[in-house]
């Protein structure tokens, strides 16, 4: 066990873990964050997608003693009253299904439109493909990453 | 307007009238009060009036709408509300909606499966809200002295004309109460809809999409502990025993503990199917050091049935091809005579393997067993059933089982079997503790409950005008009987000869998304177009010519036909007309049909150009389910299914070695990612005003025969083998 403050949706955080404890883990079973959610464990769903220092990082291999001075964000960061663009244009276009892997392609995607304001399909593909979603709202989330992009 | 009697769920009504005599209900259940909004809040009113097991009116004219079935993404959570509503005549954006714990005394059927939320309580949920609305209106007829039937609803509101009253529901609440429920309660006509038939959007969208905790993997209570199994590392194998004493004492493990799931005797449901019999329990304080501890923990296991592989499972099936059954399924006319005499003749044989449920939340449940009483809370399609083995394993009566469920991260079946909630209940009671077990996602695709895998031949023969006059078709499957011998082509075709067989295996099966149909649509479809390219014939109208003759000239006894053949070509008509069918677009298409779980839908599935396994570019699809109570969420759940079976069929396997799993995980088992999915879809619906089906399902079984009739066209090669990726099918011709 050792303590880390970690940084995360702007607020300083103290937990005593494992040093080898995914973030994922330390979100959800000791800080009480279930936004960020569980699917596979080994980088391959998305499921776990939160951004540190502002890229779309898996957290489900991100070990808590790596994290340092970071910054993390996590769905429940995103934004205050849940409306950044990719959570309305998300809701505008009825993207969920059973919502459970929408909280880390909703991560996905934002990380994407900060650095790429104006993605081609293509670099929506490319940069969503980690993200898996069983119920297959593909084809909804490419049209409201686009609608975000506009907004 | 019709008249229903409100026998359906009757009891559900006078009871809880009855109990709400008082007026005030109390209490949100677990889930509600996590996710009220601040709007929400603001808008509560002060008291809540009961006039039905299914709904509530506040006294500010809030209606809650209790949704009774499990929602694993289907979407009944919005779509259920919506029918008690429009019966009740309230304005959407006054509802909130709640998930109902399990209740038997109110709700029927609580169970997702079949796709027939909908179709099934279609009858009660109007009535519910029938009945409340009949309720408020006698409560204003009595306050204003007027007759009930001069009284008009819109909206929440009662308005009586003629003296110029008017009342919100909320100011009626309280009086409604203590009106005696009606005998009978009208209906509105299908004309006067103002809710069904409109785009709603998820009730819970916005707590998903701010990552509220919603599912049963968000549940953490406390002083609670988790607590994840190890089971045996290969079907055929059992418990043999541990030395756990190391593990133990590893941080954070509470216990490590060998414990019998089903001991012998116990009374199981259909439910348990799929459940191993002895586990492994590891409870610590977190997900991490269980995770940590389970690594660690060596457990010796033993020999106990035969170790099976993927290639014995294929030799078997492929044998039983092989071999008649005594008992055909169905039989019309003589096959035999008919190839003997047929011009041509056409014989193919599919196959697929099995495939994990994979829902993209692994399988997990709460429990809290206390010698009082057991509180269970998690994502369960099936809390009926699984609440009676609860009670029998636990040796308590049922009355002291509380099931409640959560929303889930997904189905298609997997939830269906709930041998993880008895888990669940054993482990809190040999703890003396409030627990969460974890699957892990190797532990979940890893268990089984998969869908079984299949073979199946065809064999069609063709009279020299191209006319369809005979086809055989003998189906097998590992642990499931293939065939639906009485669907589509059975009826339309004179000589006609279905056979099926099971083959027993120790790898455990159950239900996935579209039972059978996830297989046996997707051969047929593919092999009739075959049979259309032999008689020389469009694929589209060989089919119409098919169903003409069922439904002109029926073979057999059309009852026995369980398919609606004018509105199976119904939807192939719609299609047809949508796609522009026939006209040169440049690209590959296939066409395909399917009727299954009460809906039919055809689609035109078109790819892109270049590969050996080209993309889907557009997808046109046409569905005939009835009346469509939300069209927004029908779409959705149409798109997520013919994605389901594109990703499935192309990309998907589970296979074995010596009885073990060799896919575990998302990097051995593929799934369709956002590349790799169709780039447009659009759906239509024929509106034909006929009672709603379900669309869970039957939108994904024909959507796999459209692709590979498609794939024909773009590479001139016939994919008869499951998944397509993996299949290197020679040039035809
Ligand atoms: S849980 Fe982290 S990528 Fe799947
Ligand atoms: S919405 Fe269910 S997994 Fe994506």
């Amino acid at each position: 066990m050792a303590t880390f403050t970690l940084n995360i949706n702007g607020t300083k955080q103290e937990v005593d873990v494992d040093p080898s404890t995914p973030m994922l883990w330390v979100l959800r079973d000791h800080l009480n964050l279930v936004g960020t959610k569980y699917g596979c464990g080994i980088a391959q769903c998305g499921a776990c997608t939160i951004h540190l220092d502002g890229t779309a990082t898996r957290a489900c291999m991100l070990t808590v003693s790596s994290v340092g001075n970071s910054e993390i964000t996590t769905i429940e960061g995103l934004s205050e009253e849940g409306d950044h663009p990719v959570q309305k244009a998300w809701l505008e276009v009825d993207v969920p299904q059973c919502g459970y892997c929408q909280a880390g392609q909703i991560m996905t995607a934002s990380a994407l439109l900060e650095k790429n304001p104006n993605p081609t399909d293509e670099e929506i593909e490319m940069a969503m493909n980690g993200n898996i979603c069983r119920c297959g709202t593909y084809t909804r989330i490419k049209k409201a990453v686009k609608l975000a992009a506009k907004s | 307007m019709t008249l229903v009697k409100t026998k359906i769920g009757r009891r559900a009504f006078i009871r809880n009238t009855g109990l709400a005599s008082g007026g005030l209900v109390i209490g949100f259940s677990w889930l509600a009060s996590c996710k009220m909004t601040p709007e929400q809040v603001n808008s509560l009113p002060k008291e809540w009036f009961e006039l039905n097991g299914f709904l509530k009116v506040g006294d500010n004219g809030m209606v809650t709408i209790m949704s009774p079935n499990p929602e694993i993404g289907q979407n009944v959570k919005t779509s259920m509300p919506m029918i008690v509503a429009e019966e009740l005549d309230v304005a959407w954006k006054n509802v909130m909606v709640e998930q109902a714990p399990l209740n038997t005394d109110i709700f029927t059927r609580q169970l997702a499966g079949g796709s027939q939320s909908i179709r099934q309580g279609w009858e009660s949920l109007r009535m519910a809200g029938a009945t409340a609305r009949h309720m408020l209106k006698d409560a204003a007829a009595q306050a204003w002295g007027v007759p009930a039937d001069e009284i008009t609803t819109k909206d929440g509101v009662l308005t009586h004309e003629a003296s110029g009253n008017s009342a919100g529901y909320g100011e009626m609440a309280s009086a409604a109460t203590s009106i005696e429920v009606p005998e009978e309660v009208q209906l509105k006509d299908n004309g006067n809809f103002s809710i069904i038939g409109t785009d709603k959007k998820n009730v819970d969208g916005k707590e998903i999409v701010t990552g509220k905790p919603l599912f049963g993997l968000d549940v953490y209570k406390e002083g609670m502990l988790t607590a994840m199994i190890v089971h045996p590392p290969a079907f055929g194998m059992k418990y043999k025993g541990m030395n756990a004493d190391a593990v133990k004492s590893m941080p954070g493990i509470k216990d490590v503990f060998h414990f019998e799931v089903y001991p012998e005797g116990i009374e199981k449901q259909w439910s348990d199917q799929g459940g191993i019999p002895e586990l492994v329990a590891i409870v610590g304080n977190s997900t991490w050091e269980c995770m940590q501890a389970k690594k660690s923990l060596e457990v010796e296991w033993e020999q106990d049935s035969t170790a099976e592989s993927t290639s014995y499972h294929e030799e078997a099936l492929a044998e039983l091809l092989e071999t008649p059954s005594e008992t055909p399924a169905r039989k019309d006319g003589d096959v035999d005579a008919a190839f003997a005499k047929a011009a041509k003749i056409v014989e193919s044989t599919y196959s697929a393997p099995y495939l994990a449920h994979n829902t993209m939340e692994p399988m997990n449940f709460f429990a809290h067993v206390t010698p009082e009483k057991a509180e269970l809370l998690g994502p369960i399609q099936t809390p009926e059933f699984a609440e009676k083995t609860v009670a029998a394993r636990l040796g308590m009566p049922l009355e002291k089982i509380d099931i409640m469920m959560t929303r889930m991260g997904g189905g298609f079946g997997r939830r269906l079997y709930g041998p993880f909630v008895i888990e669940a209940a054993v482990i809190s009671q040999k703890m003396n503790a409030p627990i969460k077990l974890v699957y892990s996602r190797e532990d979940d695709m890893t268990q089984g409950t998969y869908r079984p895998s299949y073979k199946v031949k065809y064999k069609a023969g063709l009279d020299e005008n191209g006319n369809l006059i005979a086809w055989h078709v003998r189906g097998a499957g590992t642990n499931d009987d293939l065939i639906f011998e009485n669907r589509f082509p059975a009826g339309a075709v004179d000589n006609y000869l279905a056979e099926k067989h099971s083959l027993q295996t120790n790898v455990t099966t159950g239900a996935w998304r579209a039972p059978r149909s996830n297989f046996v649509a997707g051969a047929e479809q593919a092999f009739m177009d075959e049979v259309a390219e032999a008689a020389g014939k469009d694929p589209l109208e060989f089919r119409l010519e098919l169903f003409d003759r069922a439904i002109n000239n029926p073979v057999g006894d059309p009852e026995q036909n369980d398919y609606d053949p004018e509105r199976y070509a119904g939807v192939l008509k719609l299609v047809k007309e949508k796609a522009n069918w026939g006209a040169e677009t440049g690209k590959a298409r296939g066409v395909a049909a399917y009727y299954c779980h009460n809906s039919y839908v055809a689609q035109v599935i078109e790819l892109e150009d270049g590969g050996d396994m080209p993309r889907v570019d557009n997808i046109i699809c046409a569905v005939d389910c009835g009346i469509v109570i939300n069209p927004l969420a029908a779409k959705n759940q149409i798109e997520g299914g013919m994605i389901d079976g594109i990703g499935h069929s192309t990309y998907s396997a589970m296979s074995f070695e010596d009885g073990k799993p060799q896919q575990s995980n998302f990097d051995t088992y593929r799934l369709i990612r956002h590349s790799e999915a169709p780039k447009n879809i659009e759906v239509h619906f024929v509106d034909n005003g006929i009672d709603p089906t379900g669309l869970g399902e039957p939108s994904l079984p024909p959507a796999i025969a459209a692709l590979s009739n498609a794939l024909y066209k773009a590479t001139g090669r016939r994919f008869y083998k499951q998944p397509f990726i993996n299949d290197k099918p020679p040039l035809v011709g």
